[in-house]
């Protein structure tokens, strides 16, 4: 299927006022039961990530144990996908076997995109022929920015087609777009081009996500449901550390987009140091104490 | 009509435990009397005071007759030409910090003692009564020694003594509103705070013992309306300040009539909030929810009106039909609840009779689908859209949680719709386009409009009303007016 | 017997001034003007409380586009008046001689007094608005600004100690900020009111921003005071009973209400009676927020 891209009228965004909107969300106060469900999952919606140039393979067989085991002796789930480089995946598609933890590749010449669509299709492609279960690409920024917003979609659909079964997540690099005007249309480009999740950032770019900018992907997301019927993912990812801060991601996703993306289906975490703090939180709830890191493997 | 094509689900797949802020260590007396002549004194004859969300009687509070008032006056008299006239401005604005901080220290307490009196939600006691109120006390502490400075040729001079009545809707910043000023000018005052709401009233009798204020600058009395037509009756207060409903405004300004009192009034209203085609629709809703559903409508400035332009009328309903269904009603004291208790059981009433007035009257009711508390008084998140300027809902002050959409084709059409009310307190304009918001702004007949934004304040942003929604400011440098003679 | 003399004078005829027109009183009454001897000057109308309404209506329909006009214009105008109040104060002196017994001298200076009043409320026009105004520093990403807007149509019943200089010390600070105003003359010289009404016909004024009725204050106070469709009301020299009349029926549709000492010539002659704090009674403060960001 062809698509292209039609410049439809675009809501605009007023940054006050989203920001008033995030804040205030941040504002719930989740205790106890509703705490430990809500960390529960956002370990079941974690990509959890290494995207380093020192990354080996003895590297991410020891950050693909962590994904299926993350806290060995409870029964917090696995987390919900590995991310890494592509001359990785094979490494990660051996380690995580059958355990459900799906391998998702960074490709498009990522973080900076700067290459030829052809240099940057065959990648996707390779990626996905070595296991990907999900492809996680960038956009081009310069086309945006420079106001070619059709070449921004044709290369997405691209690379859409390129994916075959994988999974293709849209990173826009929310911190490089600035606004939330942007983000909001950057936004639409990608959804309308067909990704099956959008996400923030490459987590190379300060800053990486918010929840502000997050809340505008996910009301771009809902205004896509509500208008076509279909469901489209999300992934803030980069500066995502602490356990409250996931819990304020779940509270926007819960009451932007309701119960049906409280799932690691339609929402993950991009992040490497996360999971280790919603553990500590989780141990503290378990435990009734304040706990030390010293007791939980390095992911 | 207005029926999304798609539903969200928010559901209970992942629901909040209960958050109630913790109460145990807010302390209140069984019975409050009143705070004249810097203590408490006892009362004649006492009333019950109830906590809005169970119906628990909280405390006592004794009822003033016009002899109390009388000891009330004269002890702001005294201290007015005693003390608090001759103390240099340096020295009230010192006392007017300390007040301050004191609020700030207390914060939490107030906070809380606020929302188990008020019913309102404990994020916003905290978030904005509170802090705002402190804010009040500092703003114009600054102003009390820079009074030659603010009005420019003029020699400005205390009035007196200040008579003040305040409402129920935000107890503790409306007596911040009313005294701060009224003390930074060199006037001492005599208040009366709501019948259903004096509990962070007599906190701040505290507060100002606290602040070893001079006695008989701020003298506080309890009571009904009886006793506050002793106050506006008074021949020696010089001053009234009065918010509450229209009605009673008329009726003080017909009594002050003949008298030379000084009279500023803020009286109800109906505001408009208006949203053009090319807004920022997502902001826009918040801003509609922040308008009307804030303090559960118990506002004044209340964006009750929404004017939404036709093209985006589905669009914005159905944003806000899925909206509301994510405010939670309930206790107050639940750091996650959203809308609160309604003040008392009369207000719940005539809420309940003007939306029963609505769909007799043909209009399409909505509301949330959230469950509501057994006990206490709760209404839930309201609606009503296919409404015309003739509907008693878009008429009248419902002062609840309740929304009338109308629609408008041009922004000619917008303003004449938005000015066709006897209010005129409060306006909201959302478009994205700058000259246009400019000239709505410009043409709307009310003394606060927010563009693009609702229901913000700030004790340096002068507040009040067009027509009949009052006369004279509060907050800000013109603020000070209504408590100097200025020539 | 008397010689006729060699040339008969042509009297004026004394009318109201309402919507920029000199219409008769509908009722047909009149009343005698009077010299301070008793003597009569001239038949003047006693405007009706259908004149009032008429009038009132003119004023409301004058008022939006006299407050949309900029403040450089409406400050023009203003001094236009003064101007055209100058090039006629031979007229006006005479006038004040003859209907009130002021010497010479003294009528001179009133006039000049009221020509300079106008043009000191001239200058406010584009003035008080800054004067007023202010801009907020609110704890948020909010612009914040506040600044007068006029109140709306307003009944002055004016002086009756200075009939020139009191009527222009009332009618300049209501209308330079763009209100529209109906004046009551109740004064012992209406004729001088009436004198100024072709000043202000001349003057660029839109008609109806000022409408000059001749009458009686006991009689058209209730009526204005009652009127639904007037937004303020001031009155100079008010005794207890009709402040109390006036503060009573104000009070159904919130007017606002204003008064103001009345006194003899050098009461108005006095700095004090020229102010910027004269305007504030009838504006209307609006404060306006709006966010910044990207």
């Amino acid at each position: 299927m062809t698509r292209h891209f039609v410049a439809s009228q675009m809501r605009t965004v007023d940054q006050v006022g989203v920001e008033e909107r995030a804040a205030r969300l941040s504002s719930r106060s989740i205790k106890k039961g509703a705490k430990v469900q809500g960390l529960r999952l956002a370990v079941a919606m974690m990509d959890l990530t290494s995207l380093e140039g020192r990354d080996t393979a003895g590297r991410i067989q020891s950050l693909c144990r962590k994904a299926m085991v993350p806290l060995p002796g409870s029964d917090v789930p696995h987390v919900a996908a590995v991310c890494v480089y592509p001359p990785l995946v094979s490494v990660a598609k051996r380690a995580l076997g059958r355990s459900g933890v799906h391998v998702a590749a960074v490709a498009t010449y990522f973080p900076s995109g700067q290459a030829q669509l052809s240099e940057r299709l065959d990648e996707v492609r390779r990626t996905v022929a070595a296991g990907a279960d999900e492809i996680d690409m960038v956009i081009n920024r310069n086309a945006f920015l420079a106001g070619d917003h059709a070449q921004v979609f044709d290369e997405i659909a691209a690379c859409k087609e390129a994916c075959g079964k994988a999974h293709l997540k849209v990173i826009l690099e929310t911190g490089e777009l600035v606004t939330y005007d942007n983000v909001r249309r950057a936004s639409l480009i990608a959804i309308e081009a067909g990704a099956d999740f959008i996400k923030t950032s490459t987590g190379k770019v300060t800053p990486a996500a918010t929840l502000p900018v997050t809340l505008v992907m996910l009301e771009t997301i809902r205004d896509h449901y509500i208008r076509t019927g279909k469901m489209v993912g999300m992934k803030p990812a980069g500066g995502i550390r602490t356990a409250k801060d996931a819990l304020r991601y779940l509270i926007m996703v819960k009451e932007t987009l309701g119960d049906a993306w409280l799932s690691p289906d339609w929402f993950r975490f991009g992040a490497s140091t996360l999971l280790n703090d919603v553990l500590l939180q989780l141990e503290k709830e378990r435990t009734g104490r304040y706990q030390s890191d010293r007791y939980l493997s390095l992911p | 009509m207005n029926i999304p094509t798609r539903e969200l689900l928010f559901g209970d797949l992942w629901d909040y435990a209960p958050a109630p802020e913790a109460r145990d260590h807010v302390r209140f007396e069984k019975r409050y009397g009143h705070f004249i002549d810097g203590r408490f004194v006892d009362a004649e004859s006492w009333f019950e005071v109830i906590d809005p969300s169970n119906e628990e009687v909280l405390c006592e509070v004794g009822e003033a007759s016009a002899k109390t008032v009388d000891k009330a006056v004269a002890a702001a008299r005294k201290a007015q030409s005693g003390v608090w006239g001759k103390m240099p401005g340096r020295e009230r604005a010192k006392y007017l910090y300390r007040i301050a901080r004191i609020i700030q220290e207390k914060a939490r307490e107030l906070a809380i003692l606020e929302s188990m009196n008020g019913g309102k939600p404990i994020r916003e006691s905290k978030s904005v009564d509170v802090p705002l109120a402190a804010a009040h006390f500092f703003y114009y502490a600054g102003w009390a020694d820079k009074l030659r400075y603010a009005f420019a040729g003029a020699d400005p001079r205390p009035i007196g003594v200040a008579g003040q009545i305040i409402p129920w809707n935000f107890p503790l910043l409306m007596a911040a509103w009313k005294i701060a000023p009224a003390l930074a000018a060199g006037n001492t005052v005599v208040l009366k705070p709501a019948e259903t709401t004096p509990l962070t009233a007599m906190k701040l009798a505290e507060i100002f013992m606290e602040a070893e204020l001079p006695a008989g600058v701020v003298n506080l009395v309890n009571g009904f309306g009886k006793t506050g037509a002793a106050i506006v009756e008074h021949p020696d207060v010089d001053k009234i300040a009065f918010t509450g409903s229209t009605d009673v405004g008329k009726i003080i300004q017909r009594t002050l009539a003949g008298t030379r009192k000084r009279l500023t009034l803020e009286l109800g209203g109906k505001g408009a909030n208006i949203i053009f085609a090319d807004a920022a629709i997502d902001q826009a809703v918040e801003g509609i929810v922040d308008g009307i559903y804030f303090n559960q409508g118990h506002v004044c400035c209340a964006g009750s009106r929404l004017l939404v332009e036709e093209c985006v009328e589905d669009e914005v309903v159905e944003k806000l039909h899925h909206r509301i269904q994510t405010l939670r009603v309930g206790d107050p004291l639940d750091k996650n609840t959203d809308i609160g208790a309604i003040n008392s059981r009369a207000q719940l009433e005539k809420i309940q009779e003007l939306v029963d007035s609505g769909v007799e009257e043909g209009a399409t009711i909505h509301q949330s689908k959230c469950a509501l508390p057994d006990k206490g008084f709760f209404f839930r998140p309201t609606f009503f859209t296919g409404v015309s300027q003739t509907h008693r809902v878009a008429r009248e002050e419902i002062f609840g949680p309740v929304l009338s959409v109308l629609t408008f084709r041009t922004p000619e059409e917008a303003i004449e719709k938005a000015n066709n009310t006897a209010y005129g307190l409060s306006a909201g304009v959302w478009t994205d386009k700058g000259s246009k918001l400019f000239q709505v702004a410009g043409a709307l007949r009310a003394g606060v409009i927010w563009g693009n934004s609702f229901n913000k304040f700030d004790p340096g942003s002068p507040f009040g009303g067009y027509k009949e929604s009052g006369f004279g400011r509060e907050g800000g440098w013109h603020g000070l007016l209504p408590y100097l003679e200025v020539r | 017997m008397a010689k006729a003399p060699e040339r008969i004078t042509v009297r004026k005829t004394y009318k109201l001034f309402i919507g920029g027109a000199f219409p008769r009183s509908e009722s047909g009454r009149y009343t005698v003007a009077r010299d301070d001897k008793g003597a009569p000057v001239a038949n003047v109308c006693r405007a009706s409380r259908k004149d009032l309404r008429d009038a009132v209506v003119a004023a409301r329909k004058a008022q939006e586009g006299w407050a949309k006009r900029t403040a450089f214009n409406r400050g023009q105008i203003l001094y236009r008046m003064a101007e055209m109040l100058e090039s006629r104060s031979a007229v006006f002196e005479a006038a004040l001689t003859a209907a009130t017994g002021l010497s010479a001298k003294a009528a001179e200076g009133e006039v000049g007094a009221a020509v300079d009043r106008l043009v000191w409320y001239a200058g406010w026009a584009d003035k008080f608005p800054q004067f007023m105004g202010t801009t907020n520093p609110v704890a948020s990403a909010h612009f914040n600004f506040t600044f007068p807007e006029a109140t709306g149509v307003v009944v002055a019943f004016a002086s009756e100690g200075s009939a020139l200089l009191g009527l222009v010390s009332a009618i300049a600070p209501v209308i330079v900020s763009g209100n529209s105003v109906v004046v009551v003359v109740s004064g012992p010289a209406p004729t001088v009111a009436m004198e100024l009404a072709e000043v202000l016909a001349t003057s660029d004024l839109p008609g109806g921003v000022v409408n000059i009725l001749t009458g009686l204050r006991d009689e058209l106070a209730p009526h204005a005071a009652r009127h639904m469709d007037v937004d303020g009301i001031l009155c100079v020299g008010a005794d207890d009973a009709t402040r109390k009349l006036i503060g009573v029926e104000a009070a159904e549709s919130v007017k606002r209400v204003h008064f103001e000492d009345d006194g003899d010539l050098s009461h108005w002659h006095d700095e004090a009676r020229q102010s910027p704090y004269l305007i504030v009674p009838f504006v209307e403060l609006k404060t306006a927020w709006h966010p910044m960001g990207m």
